[in-house]
């Protein structure tokens, strides 16, 4: 098990290396970011303080290495617009996009296991297709088409819900289900075809035979074990919803990190830009290395066979 | 003598053709799959033959005409099927040249990623070790890497034209084929036709591309479907932000975004490009899924 987690952590920190290289890249050799923190007024001696100042014209490497050093300590540099720490602006617009991503995947799962364990327990019937039906056209939606037909829907026919805006709870409800519509096929397929696989299996027979209650069998012997690739597929999707979630941000107005992001990108605010994505990378990178070592204590099997 | 196949084919063959039959009736009998090609090659049509089905210029302005409305309603303009845009160009003609971009964007980035990804793929599954190591690294960053965001800090960086989209969404699309194209050449590495293929000294190349690639093509194909997908719903959202394909040309998520200061007013204008993306990549996915059962089931 040691080996595993130790295995997988290095992979992990070796990813997120690579991602800040390219981050860097992209902040640093894409685009000359002198240029950017001076300003459009600036003129070309201007420029070249700035680029004296801040060190732009030393050699890229060593550029890179203090920004790592930098950002070891927490620094994530200052936003060329604003002016203000990174880190502080992420902070203030953290909690938002948590709110909305953790209310999204949790709509997609209360649609999404029902529905595919009734689907797994009926299969081929009408239930079931409706239930793929379902997950068919979740998956073609745009999210953002399905953001402003529910605005038209609850917001100006119905009159229900708050069509912009992140100031309170009933503003996250159709941004939430926008946003976990999308989450919500996948996760629906992968219950569907976990249930079915388990209900077949010889222990499952056995305890029929044995007359366990159905619903101990369905929710404990079944479900418990179909649910463990869901787990992972969870934690992909909400790596997913954290960066997927700019669209619908921008749409409901909602200001969290992706409106933020959004904001930064049409006026390239690189060091803001820079930030949000290697932040986002990382909690992929450690939700995805929680959910494989999740998996691995409740499957020993999966310990072996790496 | 029924069992005698006719025309002087060995059996070899015969058996051939009646697999052929057989796949070609399950093709026919698999309703989505059916329905997918049907919409993909009628989508595929309107784009490539736009200039001869729009009615109007898709970028001529009638600010006199602006928002006319669409047939179903009784305010509607006759010469105008589906009414006109906020800039009074008629919307029939646009959503018909969105055609050409979505298929355009799709096709043209999948090309890119499933070139990326196979290579990829195929290295890490046939030569196993040290280079799987590396390309599953490379993998795993690349999965761990948020698309839309990337796309979006590229497009800002590089600024904003159909080329750059189209190489953008390409460069970001390749983890499924390289994940898939892997596991397929890891099954196929070690079957007896590529050791004989060894033996008698093919190249590298050869081996690759003429044994292995055109045994593995069914699953790749139906990851270049939910790629395609994929890719047109990605240019749709980079285009809805903005900083996708630009104004004036008419790409569904540009017109979505254009349109949804109108939408209070005139809901039907973000319905119909919302309604064409859904319905293009509801086919595509169709497709997809049906070609991965007709495949699977032919196993």
């Amino acid at each position: 098990m040691l080996e595993f987690t130790l295995k997988r952590l290095g992979l992990g920190v070796l990813v997120i290396l690579i991602i800040s290289v390219i981050t860097f890249i992209l902040s640093h050799v894409a685009i000359d970011p002198a240029l950017g923190l001076s300003g459009d007024s600036a003129t070309a001696e201007d420029i070249e303080a700035i680029r004296q100042r801040y060190g732009f014209d030393r050699p890229l490497m060593l550029q890179y290495f203090d920004y790592m050093g930098r950002l070891l300590q927490g620094d994530l540099g200052q936003s060329y617009l604003s002016g203000r720490p990174v880190s502080e602006l992420l902070a203030e617009r953290f909690p938002d996009t948590a709110l909305l991503a953790v209310l999204s995947i949790g709509f997609a799962m209360i649609v999404a296991i029902p529905l595919g364990v009734i689907a797994a327990l009926k299969p081929n019937t009408l239930v079931d297709r409706a239930a793929l039906f379902i997950a068919v056209c979740g998956q073609a939606i745009p999210n953002f088409w399905a953001g402003l037909l529910l605005i038209l829907l609850f917001g100006i026919y119905l009159q229900w819900l708050p069509i912009s805006g992140s100031t309170s709870f009933v503003h996250f409800i159709m941004p939430a289900i926008a946003l976990g519509s999308y989450a919500m096929p996948a996760l629906m397929r992968l219950v569907r075809a976990g249930m079915v696989e388990v209900l077949r299996s010889d222990y499952i027979r056995t305890a029929r035979a044995m007359g366990v209650r159905r619903r101990t069998i369905l929710f404990k012997y079944g479900l418990r074990n179909a649910i463990l690739p869901v787990i992972s597929l969870i934690a992909v999707q909400f790596g997913f919803m954290l960066g997927g979630s700019i669209v619908i941000e921008s749409i409901f107005a909602i200001n969290g990190i992706g409106y933020l992001a959004w904001q930064s990108m049409s006026r390239a605010d690189m060091p803001v830009i820079q930030a949000i994505v290697l932040i986002i990378s990382m909690i992929y990178v450690v939700l995805t290395l929680a959910a494989d070592l999740l998996n691995s204590l409740m499957d020993p099997r999966i310990r072996i066979n790496r | 003598m029924s069992d005698i196949p006719l025309s002087g084919q060995t059996e070899a063959e015969h058996l051939r053709t009646l697999r052929k039959k057989a796949r070609r009736r399950a093709v026919l009998a698999h309703r989505g799959l059916i329905f997918g090609l049907t919409v993909v090659l009628l989508v595929a049509f309107v784009a490539v033959f736009a200039p001869l089905l729009a009615p109007y210029d898709p970028f001529a302005q009638n600010l006199s005409l602006r928002l006319a409305p669409p047939f179903w309603h009784d305010t509607a303009s006759p010469e105008h099927l589906l009414g006109t845009d906020q800039l009074g160009r008629d919307y029939l003609s646009r959503l018909i040249y969105g055609a050409r971009i979505s298929m355009g964007i799709g096709f043209g980035a999948i090309l890119i990623s499933g070139l990326i990804g196979c290579t990829l793929g195929l290295l890490a599954g046939y030569f196993g070790g040290k280079v799987d190591a590396v390309i599953s690294t490379i993998i795993t960053v690349r999965l761990s890497m948020p698309i839309i965001l990337i796309a979006l800090a590229v497009v800002a960086v590089a600024g904003a034209s159909l080329k750059i989209v189209i190489a953008v969404i390409g460069l970001l699309l390749w983890d499924q084929f390289a994940v898939v194209t892997r596991t397929a050449t890891l099954q196929v590495r070690s079957l007896e036709y590529i050791r004989s293929a060894q033996a008698i000294g093919c190249s590298l190349s050869h081996i690759l591309i003429r044994e292995i690639l055109p045994n593995i093509r069914a699953p790749v194909i139906v990851v270049a479907t939910v790629e395609l997908a994929h890719a047109i719903l990605l240019e749709a959202a980079l285009s809805f932000l903005g900083l996708g394909v630009q104004a004036p040309l008419p790409s569904w998520g540009l017109m979505l975004s254009e349109a949804k200061t109108f939408m209070f007013f005139s809901p039907w204008i973000i319905t119909l490009p919302g309604v064409c993306l859904f319905i293009l990549t509801l086919a595509i996915n169709l497709l997809g899924d049906g070609l991965r059962d007709v495949t699977a089931r032919g196993k």
